[in-house]
């Protein structure tokens, strides 16, 4: 079974209907998805190449339980080991291999969850992503926030008690450009700790220009690192360039970052090699910026709005436990986001495991934190949002719960240097 | 005579100090009443800025506070959390930690001296993690330091005294009080740093992470006081190799 991922809004004239659907259907319509756009920076970097030629290689049919076995004893986990734990033949051993990445998640985190919260300020996007509430063809509400409508928002997700916060746009650099961005951080700045940011990817003086802004964090989802793949979802827009995409982070450390989070969204290809490759991009990069921050989410794909019947396929709990044992395991130091796309079980479940961080009051619509978060009736001026979310729990209630299981909730571990 | 520890003119009976990493209320009642603890390391950055639990909140008084650099990577980052921790109230003290690598998080010595150097001369008590070093000990001697703090294995590891034979001549050959931090995973190797004469133990990971949080705090406390009198008792013999001679070899000297 299949997405099927094409709708078509009536809001849509004849020819724009044409274009979507030439897109959809006729490779040649499209741009090559490996050649750089005007504007778009090159930097000098093998990683890419390196882990796509371990993607490329990875056959995860043929691991057998006897290595499975031989990398749940070894002491650090070699990238062999990491592909054993990643394929089928680990399914068995999956209460094994939680039990391993507990200990190595209480190793490097003790048994500390920190707290996030997104805060969308535009969805306007002009990329047909064609799996995204957010896409250029979606008939959704669209909005922007000013600065007035940004502050409000910060301040009632800052007397929620949050002190970090994750800016996200939908992605054109038009309506929401580097400057508009660079306000809102600032902005941040007065309300939160920590402020991370998830836009489009931009060049290395840009990454530069916000993180003296108050930004510190970025975070890239690459989808799938499945190239070929990937030009079939991402049609049309600036983010149907791969390679620009790909090497996002390492610019943005470039740029001085404190850190950066890495993706693939899980059910758009073969999990177990877009698994594979994630985390070998934060391997690699790792080594190059042995100084920065990683982390690493697992998102998997969600129903949006005029699309409900989008799933993430193959992906199920427990092949997304597995996964996330698997980074663990690999990569006893990094970060592991579970966002809300998940469900409340599951992420009580998963931070018990491996996940270190958790977002909570979630909303993934545009200036409707306060009839979320306080009741107030809605005005109906609202953006729509990116995704459905499956855990509202607010701060409150996620504090409480992660206390309850034991753990010891963090709202901060900052520092803006 | 009372053994006491003496950190930048600071006296403290108690040689056991909390580390920072995996705080909680419970944690820190059995560090102070069950493990005795006079000083619990704070970790600046962690330090909450709204209304939600406080770090602070729960030091009770009498107890100093070891506020740390965790989160910088230069002197320079450190300098500036370490003024910021005082601008908060948390005193004079600071633990100083600059790690430019965040998968070992090994403390850089270099950045640490540097650091050391302009703390120390506005009047920090600066007690510096490091990699026990001989040579960087020593510019941490002239550096100002209160003390040094060698890691006995990476930082959460619970692998014991895998530095061993370096603390050993740190404790030989540095006459500032030698803190043993990270990496002490049981009661039994707190106990063996301190029979080779460390001054004291940091840990925090081995008491967070106890089945019986107070039950193991009072097995640190005596671990820790046990290794201190062995130290200060001179310990006895102990045989490496063979057997001794009952006839000694030198016997036959006569005049």
């Amino acid at each position: 079974m299949d997405n099927r991922f094409f709708v078509d809004g009536e809001h849509l004239s004849p020819a724009a209907l044409e274009k979507k659907h030439r897109l959809e259907t006729d490779s040649s319509s499209r741009t090559n998805h490996m050649e750089y756009m005007n504007g778009m920076e090159r930097i000098n970097s093998d990683i890419m190449e390196k882990v796509l030629a371990e993607m490329d290689n990875y056959d995860y049919s043929k691991y057998t339980a006897k290595d499975v076995k031989a990398a749940l004893e070894h002491e650090t986990c070699s990238i062999e080991d990491f592909k054993a734990l990643l394929s089928p033949a680990a399914e068995p051993f999956l209460e094994q291999m939680a039990q391993r990445a507990r200990l190595e998640t209480s190793k490097h985190f003790g048994n500390t969850v920190y707290m996030f919260t997104p805060l969308y300020i535009a969805n306007y996007c002009e990329n047909y992503c064609v799996y995204c509430g957010f896409n250029c063809y979606n008939n959704i509400n669209r909005m922007k926030l000013n600065m007035e409508q940004i502050e409000h928002e910060m301040l009632i997700i800052s007397e929620s008690g949050m002190e970090e916060i994750l800016i996200l746009t939908g992605e054109s650099k038009s309506q929401s450009n580097i400057e508009y961005i660079g306000e809102a951080c600032k902005l941040a700045q007065k309300y939160f700790r920590m402020v991370g940011l998830e836009i489009y990817p931009v060049n290395t003086e840009e990454y530069k220009y916000l993180h003296e802004c108050g930004a510190d964090y970025v975070t890239v989802f690459q989808e799938t690192y499945d190239s070929d793949r990937y030009s079939e979802l991402h049609l049309l827009g600036h983010k149907r360039v791969y390679p620009y995409r790909f090497d996002a982070q390492e610019r943005a450390l470039m740029g001085g970052m404190r850190g950066v989070a890495f993706s693939a969204l899980l059910g758009l290809s073969d999990f177990r090699k877009d698994a594979l490759a994630s985390a070998l991009h934060v391997y690699y990069l790792q080594r190059k910026y042995p100084h920065a921050e990683m982390s690493l989410s697992c998102p998997r794909l969600r129903p949006i709005i005029n699309n409900d019947k989008i799933n993430p396929l193959d992906v199920h709990e427990k092949q997304l436990c597995q996964i996330i044992c698997a980074y663990r395991i690999f990569l006893p130091f990094v970060g592991i986001t579970v966002s809300s796309r998940e469900s409340e079980s599951f992420r009580n479940g998963i931070v018990k495991i491996a996940a270190t961080k958790v977002s909570a009051g979630v909303s993934t619509g545009i200036g409707d934190h306060e009839s979320k978060y306080n009741g107030k009736e809605s005005d109906g001026t609202e953006g729509d949002e990116q995704f459905e979310i499956n855990d509202a729990r607010s701060l409150d209630v996620m504090y409480k719960d992660i206390a309850a299981e034991g753990l010891q909730p963090v709202l901060n571990d900052y520092i803006y240097m | 005579m009372e053994d006491k520890l003496i950190l930048g003119g600071h006296e403290f009976s108690s040689r056991f100090i909390l580390g920072s990493g995996k705080y909680s209320l419970n944690l820190i009642e059995a560090a102070v009443r069950d493990a005795g603890a006079e000083i619990i390391t704070l970790a600046v950055r962690r330090a909450n800025t709204k209304e939600q639990e406080n770090i602070l909140d729960y030091i009770p008084k009498g107890v100093t506070l070891l506020p740390n650099t965790s989160g910088a990577r230069t002197a320079e980052e450190a300098v500036r959390i370490a003024r910021l921790a005082r601008e908060i109230g948390c005193g004079d003290f600071v633990k100083i930690e600059i790690m430019r690598d965040t998968k070992y998080l090994l403390p850089d010595n270099n950045e640490t001296i540097k650091a050391t150097e302009i703390l120390a001369k506005e009047g920090f008590v600066v007690l510096p993690y490091m990699y026990p070093d001989l040579y960087a000990a020593r510019d941490l001697v002239n550096a100002g330091a209160a003390a040094v703090m060698p890691l006995a294995a990476p930082i959460g590891s619970n692998k014991g005294l895998a530095t061993k034979e370096f603390i050993q001549i740190l404790v030989d050959e540095i006459d500032l009080p030698v803190i043993v931090d990270a990496g002490i995973g049981r009661p039994s190797q707190a106990c063996e740093a301190m029979e080779m004469g460390a001054a004291a133990i940091m840990a925090n990971t081995a008491l967070a992470t106890a089945g019986d949080l107070p039950l193991m705090a009072s097995a640190f406390k005596n671990a820790i006081e046990a290794g201190r009198k062995a130290y200060l008792s001179g310990l006895g013999r102990v045989l490496t190799r063979g057997a001794s001679a009952s006839d000694p070899l030198t016997g036959f000297l006569r005049d």
